[in-house]
């Protein structure tokens, strides 16, 4: 019997756990899920010491408050926000040492979403076709946390690092993200085109794991009908019937029937995830990498 | 057949339908276990293939561009098989769009021969096709807020199987018990692409 595990004191609007995903099943119908800002994800687990590949908890907006049954290392880091443990105001950022017994706060982000939450030894739920991520598409994995749950954490297999606090980039004022155009850019007009690439959009509050929702100019199709369905990708900028573009993001389906005008870059993602409601938002046209 | 660059890790190779499809599809599995394609995900789907995660897709889009495929067909194996009681709540529906009184229904549908073409929609949701054309339906207009899990379903060319309980808007015809997702099993997905399935009738519950 072990005492290695959090009892979760408030779930917080929604946290669940995440982390690499279970890319490689995407021909099953299984999304690849994870961390949305997995450097952010990759930065907690490094801090207290974690492999790369440990679970982490991902908050959203209003973090959230644990009790370890046992002394652990914990870290936040994503959106900043204040941490306590016991009422007593401890670093962002950085290696956080919790008693046995005593609460952790992790409080509302003061920029962006998403605060991750590293525990030395991982968050140890049952993995599910290799992943413990939550995966909110298609209800793989553990449910998000709920209050009074208790979670099982991992034993440590590393040292936490020694820092005080690790430099990361702010979540933005303005998010910009690059596309590549295609695969179906032929499926709109010429204006619309270029209206995504040179419009201003802004965040939606409709966004979520499974995509960032935006407002702004509707983009218009020059084609009816139809289009059968086809395998989709992280980051997809696919056009629903409204005409407002839809960033697909880790919880993304695996096959789609709406077209796709344009692909972001993989590397602006984690930004997205950290793009609050009514950020302004732009998207801009690059040329392929090859 | 068509190439397309789909953002900087993946191509979407498009040809003219189904069956074309799912001999593109085996053939791409093919060159990926003897190593002469590298990609992380190979997802079928109507008429396309998706590759992604890809190192180098320009490469392998001048390749596949290059060099037609060759008609491979896929490899034999058995059927998997589906008991089913045809006693859905869309079945005389269905079978008014075939034009067939409703104890056909069944009889039509466990003569075919299916392909599962894709999944998708839900883990281990497979979109089969083999049903002859003319017996597409089109989707409800509204589709149901819960369709119980094992519910057969038609929707345009496309048989399916509701893994688990969902909202949707596939005409039902039957239920079987069979488990189509288990992540506890491995496999997890009784059906994955290319599989070949029979759906076989048996008796409708008190009868």
């Amino acid at each position: 019997m072990t005492d290695r595990a959090l009892v979760v004191v408030r779930a917080g609007a929604l946290t669940t756990v995440q982390d690499l995903g279970r890319p490689g099943h995407a021909h099953l119908g299984v999304p690849r899920s994870g961390a949305l800002d997995g450097p952010s994800a990759a930065l907690v687990n490094r801090l207290v010491g974690n492999r790369p590949e440990a679970a982490v908890l991902e908050t959203t907006l209003d973090g959230c408050d644990l009790r370890p049954r046992s002394a652990v290392t914990v870290a936040v880091a994503g959106a900043p926000c204040p941490v306590s443990v016991d009422g007593r105001a401890v670093p962002w950022g950085a290696p956080v040492r919790v008693p046995a017994g005593a609460r952790l706060s992790v409080g509302r982000a003061v920029l962006g979403v998403r605060a991750y939450v590293g525990v030395s030894g991982g968050v140890a739920v049952d993995p599910v076709l290799g992943s413990r991520s939550t995966d909110l598409l298609s209800g793989l994995g553990p449910p998000p946390l709920a209050d009074g749950v208790v979670l099982p954490v991992g034993r440590p297999d590393g040292s936490p690092a020694r820092v005080d606090v690790a430099a990361q980039p702010g979540p933005p004022a303005e998010l910009v993200l690059r596309v590549t155009p295609g695969p179906r850019d032929d499926w709109f007009t010429a204006a619309a085109v270029r209206t995504l690439v040179s419009r201003p959009y802004r965040v939606s509050s409709a966004s979520n794991r499974i995509g960032l929702r935006t407002e702004g100019p509707v983009l218009e199709r020059a084609r009816v009908g139809e289009l059968p369905s086809e395998g989709m990708v992280l980051g997809a900028v696919q056009v629903p019937p409204d005409g407002r573009p839809v960033v697909f993001l880790a919880d993304h389906p695996t096959t789609g029937g709406y077209p796709v005008i344009a692909v972001v870059r993989a590397e602006d993602l984690p930004a997205a995830a950290q793009a609050a409601p009514g950020i302004p938002l732009r998207f801009a046209a690059v040329g392929r990498r090859r | 057949m068509r190439v397309l660059p789909v953002g900087d890790r993946a191509l979407l190779v498009e040809v003219a339908g189904a069956q074309e499809a799912q001999a593109l599809h085996a053939e791409l599995l093919r060159r990926r276990a003897e190593g002469s394609l590298s990609a992380r995900e190979v997802v079928p789907a109507a008429r396309t293939v998706l590759l992604d995660g890809v190192d180098d897709p320009v490469g392998v889009a001048a390749r596949l561009s290059a060099e037609p495929l060759p008609a491979v067909p896929p490899p034999v194996r058995e059927p998997v098989r589906i008991p089913v009681r045809y006693d859905g709540p869309d079945l005389a529906d269905v079978a008014a769009h075939w034009g067939v009184p409703p104890e056909e229904v069944a009889r039509i549908h466990s003569a075919a021969e299916f392909r599962v073409a894709f999944c998708g929609f839900a883990p281990g949701f497979g979109y089969l096709t083999g049903l002859p054309d003319r017996y597409a339906v089109p989707r409800h207009a509204t589709p149901r807020t819960a369709v119980p899990a094992g519910s057969v379903g038609l929707a345009g060319p496309y048989t399916g199987v509701y893994p688990r309980s969902s909202p949707g808007g596939w005409r039902l015809i039957g239920t079987t018990d069979a488990v189509l997702w288990d992540h506890a099993r491995v496999p997890a997905a009784l059906l994955s692409p290319g599989t070949p399935v029979r759906f076989v009738p048996s008796l409708p519950e008190g009868s």
